[in-house]
């Protein structure tokens, strides 16, 4: 599983870094002007690439919503592509782009729009479209309940927000929680307080490592345990950042990352690391398989990824002779203040590519806001701990009704999933996002590098000083060219830039060759004029 | 003379002999198998091995790299991710002599090196794995043993057509999932999309296997939280 992500990643960055270099291969569009009709009598067939959770109860709500809305509008036909990974629509994308073949709707991160829109007119903005009366969100013509812009959770549509213009719409969302094996804490003697912090986890973890005569660890009398796993390291140290309101990145996408503070949480992580109180999913694998089988004392991973964790978790990938019966706790991301709680929102949003047809990307448009209807949003966000994005289905008695009944099974009210609903429901305030320009992907990946190269580093026997962080830093600048991203942001996307002086040259040859020819042509037909009178 | 003549011929032997006893010798600063197996996790290694099979070929970071079947006479290795030039990958055959150096690591159980690089050191010295019946040692403790190497499993049935993506959730061309039973217990076994993709004989006899088809299997023993091989060949019986 891991193989096709990094693969896919990998390419979509040297994609991304080559696609910065300027469009030049790509055909021009005219920017979508919105037409006053949708033609419900022409036919139109659209393309919406998806990404799914490889969740198979996701797939079936994607197909049904497209079965439903080709219902409302059979005159759409929509093609469905399933990826069950960002990178690889990322990277197929950015393929597509210079071809004019991308998809009509795309499931997408914001930092990935960001290089998309380095093309000329390729990504529609949808402000205009929001507040359309027939076509907008709520519009009259809709053939279905579209919410309203003011039915949309303020802080979500915020984040779709890309050069003061809406160039996205939220589809779910989620943060990360701290899933904690409490029956191992029980073991230990530790109580969760009310608000996890760092320090409590980095000083249990420790404690955790204390082992029997035999070898076996005495919290859990297995031969593994690795008390402290972190899914996506690249989050972690964004996170940690943002906790401390230290550097990482501004608007205009300056890279602030290489500070003080960051070498601080590195030390600290360097020493977990060596210990192996600390590990990573690139390292060792998934957390929820470690937390399931009783070796992992707190795994962070996704809200959506809740239906993984625990005993009794519906979805699992370790054999069942390998899992144990423990109480699962779901908290908040552990926290430096406590009373200024921050952590990361996430999730899918929905973008749409130009065409050469306006009907098409209206067609697309109104595709994409079905997306919205309670109806998709509510069966979605069941499928893990999700979030709706709109406060019409977050207020809906359905939804209300899920979440109330959580715990009564293990599967659509699975607990542990539910709580991580509410913990996204209840701190909605409290998310944030990191700023989004051509490049912040590259920024977010060379952030979790960092954790990655000093975990690894202290677990071969490195040692964290001056030498080793200065040599990573100058590493993980050159391979994700980070020192490129302000003279790339800063160009003009559309202008090309002046010349190469061998270019002025041969042009400048080309034009001169061609002036002698007409000089020459027009000396002949002189001549021969002069010659016929 | 004869007596000179004699002396010659048996220098010559001895030195003959002495080449090739050193042939199949590990170099001096590679380790066996066994030294390679007694290594702790996260340790630095260079081993000597024998190309067997790669997943494909891609540039990772603006570097080659692929993920790499290799095998000796002792045991198998895989190189996760491995950094190779294109040139030198196409070089790459059943059987190449490669030198490899990088960490060993484990990731959900499967021992691997990783952050690792290779050399072709010997085109001439070649070993071709051939596939060991694990049949009955499969489910046991004792297949640990054999991880990462070549292998087959024998007597197989087919519990359920295979499914792209463990829960079936892909599309053709992802990964194909089967589940087999051997002796009363049911197991995973996978075609690794990037070893034989949807165009592959193997990809495409899996596809088309059905509940209840006895097989045989061969592949490499892959780990992920427990066996789980990633099948080249299917032999219908």
């Amino acid at each position: 599983m891991r193989k096709v992500s990094f693969k896919a990643a990998a390419a979509g960055l040297c994609l991304a870094l080559s696609l910065t270099a300027g469009c030049h291969g790509s055909r021009h569009q005219e920017s979508f002007v919105i037409p006053e009709e949708f033609d419900t009598s022409k036919s139109y067939e659209i393309t919406f690439w998806a990404k799914n959770d490889t969740n198979k109860r996701q797939v079936a709500i994607y197909n049904e919503a497209v079965e439903a809305f080709n219902r409302l509008y059979p005159n759409i036909t929509v093609n469905i592509r399933l990826y069950t990974d960002y990178a690889a629509i990322y990277n197929d994308v950015i393929t597509n782009i210079s071809t004019n073949t991308t998809p009509n709707v795309c499931i997408t991160y914001p930092d990935h729009i960001a290089t998309y829109m380095t093309g000329r007119n390729v990504m529609v903005p949808l402000d205009d479209l929001f507040t359309n009366p027939k076509y907008g969100l709520g519009g009259s013509e809709l053939k279905f309940d579209s919410p309203a812009l003011s039915e949309m959770v303020p802080r979500f549509l915020e984040e779709c927000i890309l050069d003061g213009k809406h160039y996205a719409i939220p589809f779910m969302r989620s943060t990360e929680a701290l899933y904690i094996n409490k029956t191992l804490l029980d073991n230990m003697g530790v109580e969760i307080p009310e608000q996890v912090t760092w320090d409590f986890v980095w000083e249990t973890s420790e404690k955790a490592l204390e082992k029997n005569e035999d070898g076996t660890y005495k919290v859990n009398g297995q031969n593994v345990l690795i008390p402290f796993i972190y899914k996506s390291t690249d989050n972690m140290m964004i996170t940690q950042l943002k906790q401390l309101n230290a550097g990482y990145s501004d608007d205009s996408g300056n890279i602030l990352i290489f500070n003080d503070t960051t070498t601080k949480l590195l030390e600290e992580i360097a020493k977990h690391g060596k210990s192996k109180a600390f590990s990573t999913f690139k390292i060792s694998s998934y957390p929820g398989n470690f937390l399931n089988a009783n070796q992992c004392i707190f795994a962070i991973d996704s809200t959506a990824g809740a239906t993984w964790m625990g005993s009794a978790a519906p979805l699992h990938d370790i054999s069942a002779d390998q899992m144990r019966d423990f109480e699962t706790e779901v908290k908040m991301i552990p926290q430096f203040d406590q009373n200024a709680p921050k952590m990361i929102s996430q999730g899918p949003s929905i973008c749409l590519f130009n065409a050469e047809d306006p009907g098409e990307v209206m067609a697309s448009w109104i595709f994409a806001q079905f997306l919205l209807t309670n109806e998709v949003q509510i069966a979605y966000s069941q499928t893990e701990g999700y979030v709706p994005v709109t406060l019409k289905a977050q207020n809906s008695e359905e939804y209300l009704d899920y979440i109330s009944r959580m715990g009564e099974d293990d599967t659509t009210h699975y607990e542990v999933k539910i709580k991580a609903a509410k913990l996204l429901l209840g701190n909605a305030d409290n998310t944030f996002i990191t700023p989004v320009f051509n490049g912040s992907a590259s920024l977010r990946e060379a952030a979790g590098a960092l954790i990655e190269n000093t975990v690894k580093g202290m677990r071969r026997g490195g040692t964290f000083n001056s030498d080793f962080v200065n040599r990573m830093y100058k590493d993980v600048n050159a391979l994700y060219r980070l020192d490129q991203i302000k003279t790339i942001n800063g160009a003009e996307p559309t202008e090309l830039g002046e010349l190469p002086a061998l270019s002025v040259l041969l042009l400048s040859g080309l034009g001169a060759a061609w002036i002698v020819i007409a000089a020459v042509f027009v000396r002949q037909c002189l001549k021969k004029h002069k010659a016929d009178e | 003379m004869k007596k000179t003549l004699s002396m010659i011929l048996a220098a010559v032997l001895v030195l003959s002999l002495a080449a090739c006893g050193s042939k199949n010798a590990v170099p001096e600063d590679g380790m066996t198998y066994a030294e390679y197996a007694a290594a702790a996790i996260e340790s630095e290694v260079t081993v000597y091995t024998y190309f067997q099979a790669a997943q494909s070929w891609w540039e990772k970071d603006g570097q080659g790299v692929a993920t790499i079947y290799t095998q000796d006479k002792d045991g198998g290795y895989f190189l996760y991710e491995c950094k190779v030039s294109e040139d030198d990958y196409k070089k790459l055959v059943p059987g190449t002599m490669i030198r490899v150096t990088g960490y060993k690591a484990e990731w959900a159980g499967e021992v691997e090196i990783s952050d690792c690089s290779l050399q072709i050191y010997d085109t001439k010295n070649t070993y071709v794995a051939k596939a060991e019946d694990i049949t009955s040692i499969y489910g046991t403790d004792a297949l640990i043993e054999k991880q990462n190497k070549f292998i087959t499993v024998k007597g197989l049935t087919v519990e359920a057509p295979a499914t792209y993506k463990w829960d079936g959730s892909g599309t053709q061309g992802d990964d194909l999932y089967l589940k087999v039973n051997l002796n009363g217990t049911v197991y995973t076994m996978v075609v690794e999309s990037y070893l034989c993709d949807k165009n592959s004989d193997t990809y495409k006899a899996v596809e088309a296997l059905k509940a209840g088809d006895k097989i045989d299997i061969e592949g490499f023993l892959y780990w992920y939280n427990g066996a789980q091989p990633h099948i080249t060949k299917v032999i219908a019986k």
